[in-house]
């Protein structure tokens, strides 16, 4: 079947493990202030791909991914749960690691038990969710994304639940998601999982500013400079103090 | 056995002059990490800093600071020079003091005059009546036997930066024989080499005897110049210092002698490393020591200076030596090939410090160890000062004991040699199909006047035909243009140093290549995918493209256009293969302009693949900047289906990637990725 298909990367070196194949879909119902990615927001945009032809794309170049996979990134990954299946079913027959890098919004308390189904389905096929946690609190997570965060923390403890490795992504923007309250917050949630494989603390940068302003969007972050990357390090250190603070807990 | 030999794995290498067989049998393949290495000692760090001293007064004194006009450089022509004899491990210059450039006319006397007067000196007039009256040049040669085509050629640029005014070099001596044998065993050798040559006196058979002549000369020389330095290498090396020592002074004894366009070392780190390994368990040297030998010969390497004019150095873009030196590799019986002393030699990164000089190029296999690996891309992120290449596919052609000559350029140490022989313009190749032979900057009837094109819509088949019938013309002008060349250079710019340190029958390589292939690649892909008209200005030369419409563009991994890039090549290869060769070169191709393609775009029109007349082409094989689209992957994709087999000599591809693309920080790129979650 065709999913709808933003662009693709032959060279991915920061979507999960080894050099990666990437795959772009279109369309997303956040509205994160800094994706930087705008262009993959519209749900009906984008151009038609079969799934195969992917996998034919990823296996001309296979030598260059010994270390890495295929990750589908967005655009919202999830919001094509029936292309994911399809083309994670061709991937895993070639022994392909998958990797889905997910804001986890499609997951929410309302979701059918069909969807679900799916969704348990897709997670067979999948060796790795990036999770990006953009707010651990619900208030600010809305007035950040324009969505709530409670069904992406339920996500992640699905994500535990069915035992697929986790990686949680976290951007840190000046001003907006830098206090370390939430930080130490974040990692306190975090802490509980043991599908918990890595913790990617990424700097905002304003690289996409420029996009905004090509597609003539306004940039909600202006004026916010991009994160030092010194002090991103020390942020890491708050969310893994409490990741370990939790662990210390559980254990006891 | 020889006493220097002693401890060592005797075999084949004792009774013939087979430095393979010798590695082979003795070297110690190394599998662990870097933390052996050794800090840079305090004489080293003194020596560097004076070298630092010496490249800043020379940038002060814009680009040179001292120039021999008086002293024919020869082997033997300059007494010994130091930085400072106390603190110096390694010793020798090519002058007799450091960074003082050496006079070398075999090349061409008005090109040695250029180069002085250039940077403010004046040639001994009295050389300069001697090499214009008395003995002639190499460049002179080929100016006598060039035929008016050829110099219409040379000066249109459609085959351009020939070597018939400078040194080709591309030749590789085995430089570690030296070491391994004292010299007197190598005259021994090469008497032996001229006694068997054949009795009748051919042409071959003369030219062979008077060579190798040269050859025991230039030998004998190498003695009495270390001997100037205190050394004795009329005997083996007992010791990894006089290893170092003796392959060095062979190498400088090439350097003194030849201002070749690439002036490499070979592979020489694991051969050293079976002296280092001996001189370790004997408690001969320290690991301080011997990196500190490592450091000193390193230093010497760049240190390596040559007389050019500031044209040499627009086509080159800088003052290259190309001192390659190939590290690593895997052997023909699966042991990779990496030692101690490989990363010892990249260590020298970090003890001197970033450098493009000597080239450190990895040979580099899917089969390498883990810890080799992880090393080199370290040192690769932190100096950006590493070339690799694929050991997996040179293998296969040249077995475990190749080097790299210049950039690309493979053959096997002392056994395989190469006539260097620029490139043929094939962006401008296209366009004289197109015009019928009339250059498109010029406008004068350059090639053959074959007809040109009609119509204002170009037609694939067409051109494409016009295009293969030009270009088997620009083959053939430009392989007699070589041969020519070659011939010169033996004649009277031999290089007796090089050759001294080689087989008696070596394989040469006659190497040719190509500019503009990405641009020709796109270009016909434009006139069969979209549509081209021509534009024609008041002589009715084309010199200006209309393109309607999208094309696939070469460095998609699109097959489309991808096919018409391996085409070219192929059939550049078979025009080339078609013609006699000096000496019975084996022809061979690159695609490796890494620097040069800024010049040749200079000299070339518009091109029918958008590209505007002047600009540069892309360097080696890469496609056109901007136009690959699709990621690396996909763009090295669209390189790597070139075929080698067609372009033996090389194919390049020049990347540049910010680090941060490779991963958010270096510990992840590092592989460090995954969070302790018990500490």
């Amino acid at each position: 079947m065709k999913g709808r298909i933003h662009s693709l990367e032959s060279f991915g070196t920061v979507d999960g493990p080894g050099v990666r194949f990437v795959v772009f879909v279109q369309g997303c119902p956040m509205r994160c202030a800094y994706c930087h990615n705008p262009d993959t927001w519209e749900m009906n945009a984008g151009t038609e791909m079969e799934a195969s032809y992917i996998i034919e794309q990823y296996e001309r170049n296979k030598s260059f991914y010994k270390g890495g996979g295929i990750t589908v990134t967005g655009g919202e990954p999830l919001m094509q749960v029936d292309f994911l299946i399809e083309l994670f079913t061709l991937a895993k027959e070639k022994g392909i690691h998958t990797c889905i890098d997910s804001s986890g919004i499609a997951y929410k308390k309302t979701s059918s038990p069909e969807w679900l189904a799916k969704l348990d389905h897709l997670m067979t096929l999948t060796d790795l969710v990036m999770l990006d946690i953009k707010h651990i609190d619900p208030q600010k997570h809305i007035e950040l994304t324009s969505q709530p965060n409670d069904g992406i923390l339920a996500f992640a403890a699905y994500l535990n639940e069915k035992k697929v490795d986790m990686w949680i992504r976290h951007v840190v923007v000046p001003t907006i998601t830098d206090d370390d309250k939430y930080l130490f917050e974040l990692g306190y949630f975090i802490g509980q999982f043991s599908n918990l494989k890595a913790l990617d603390v990424l700097p905002y940068h304003t690289m996409g500013e420029t996009k905004y302003e090509k597609l003539g969007m306004e940039y909600k972050l202006k004026g916010i400079p991009a994160m030092e990357k010194d002090k991103v390090i020390e942020k890491k250190q708050v969310i893994l103090d409490g990741i370990k603070k939790r662990r210390a807990e559980l254990e006891n | 056995m020889r006493p220097e030999w002693k401890d060592f794995v005797g075999g084949k290498w004792e009774s013939e002059i087979n430095v393979r067989d010798f590695i082979q049998k003795n070297y110690h393949p190394y599998d662990g990490d870097e933390s052996f290495l050794a800090d840079a000692t305090q004489n080293t760090k003194d020596l560097w800093a004076q070298v630092l001293d010496l490249q800043k007064k020379e940038r002060e004194a814009g680009g040179v600071l001292d120039m021999d006009t008086k002293v024919i450089s020869t082997i033997t022509s300059h007494g010994p020079g130091y930085l400072d004899k106390n603190k110096e491990t390694i010793v020798g210059f090519q002058t007799d003091k450091p960074f003082k450039r050496s006079l070398q006319p075999y090349g061409g006397i008005r090109m040695a005059e250029k180069a002085c007067s250039d940077n403010g000196y004046e040639v001994d007039p009295e050389i300069s009546e001697f090499f214009s009256t008395h003995r002639k040049t190499h460049n002179a040669g080929c100016f006598d036997a060039y035929n008016a085509e050829m110099r219409a050629c040379r000066s249109s640029h459609i085959i351009t930066g020939l070597p018939d005014a400078y040194g080709r070099g591309r030749i590789i001596g085995d430089y570690r024989r030296v070491a391994l044998y004292g010299i007197d065993r190598l005259i021994e050798d090469k008497q032996a080499q001229k006694d068997s040559t054949g009795r009748v006196m051919t042409d071959d058979v003369i030219r062979l005897r008077e060579e190798i002549s040269e050859q025991m000369i230039a030998l004998k020389m190498m003695k009495e110049m270390a001997a100037s330095y205190g050394c004795d290498i009329s005997r083996p090396a007992t010791n990894v210092q006089e290893a170092i020592q003796a392959t060095y002074f062979g190498y400088l004894c090439a350097v003194k002698e030849q201002n070749g366009a690439a002036m490499s070392l070979g592979r020489t780190s694991t051969f050293l490393d079976c002296y280092a390994e001996r001189d370790l368990a004997n408690g001969t040297f320290t690991e301080e020591q011997i990196q500190e030998f490592v450091d000193h010969f390193i230093m010497k390497l760049r240190c390596i200076k040559f007389a050019r004019t500031p044209e040499y150095n627009q086509i080159f873009a800088g003052d290259p030596v190309w001192v390659t030196e190939s590290l690593g590799g895997v052997g023909v019986d699966g042991r990779p090939l990496v030692s101690k002393m490989s990363f010892r030699y990249l260590h020298t990164l970090t003890n001197l410090g970033p450098s493009p000089e000597p080239n450190l190029t990895v040979l580099w296999s899917t089969r390498l160890p883990e810890n080799w690996k992880k090393y080199c891309a370290k040192m690769s992120i932190q100096t950006s000062s590493i070339q690799y290449e694929n050991d997996d596919l040179m293998r296969v052609t040249h077995g475990d004991d190749y080097g790299i000559a210049c950039c690309v350029s493979s053959m096997v140490i002392g056994k395989e040699m190469q006539f260097f022989g620029a490139r043929a313009n094939l962006a401008k190749c296209l366009l004289y199909a197109l015009n019928g032979g009339v250059d498109e900057v010029t406008k004068k009837q350059v090639g053959p006047r074959y007809r040109a094109v009609e119509g204002d819509v170009l037609d694939y088949d067409d051109v494409m035909q016009k295009f293969m019938d030009m270009m088997e013309w620009q083959a053939d002008v430009y392989v007699n243009t070589l041969n020519i060349i070659h011939y010169m250079h033996d004649k009277y710019c031999y290089e007796r140093a090089e050759m001294a340190l080689h087989d008696r029958d070596v394989k040469r390589y006659f190497a040719t290549g190509v500019a503009g292939l990405s641009i020709v690649a796109d270009s016909l892909s434009a006139i069969k995918y979209a549509k081209v008209e021509v534009i024609r200005d008041e002589d009715g030369v084309i010199v200006d493209f209309k393109t309607t419409g999208d094309f696939p563009k070469y460095g998609n991994d699109d097959d489309r256009v991808d096919t018409i890039a391996q085409e070219i090549v192929h059939k550049f290869m078979t025009a080339i293969r078609r013609h006699h060769t000096y000496r019975n070169g084996v022809p061979t191709t690159s695609i490796l302009t890494i620097t040069s393609n800024v010049t040749y775009g200079k000299a070339t029109g518009n091109t029918p693949d958008g590209r505007k007349k002047g600009q540069p082409f892309a360097p080696g094989a890469n496609p056109m900047h901007g136009r690959d689209t699709h990621g690396a992957v996909a763009s090295l994709s669209s390189v790597s289906k070139l075929p080698f087999k067609d372009a033996q000599d090389g194919i390049s591809n020049t990347f540049t990637i910010i680090p941060g693309a490779l991963g958010k920080e270096d510990q992840v790129f590092a592989g460090d990725i995954e969070i302790d979650l018990n500490k």
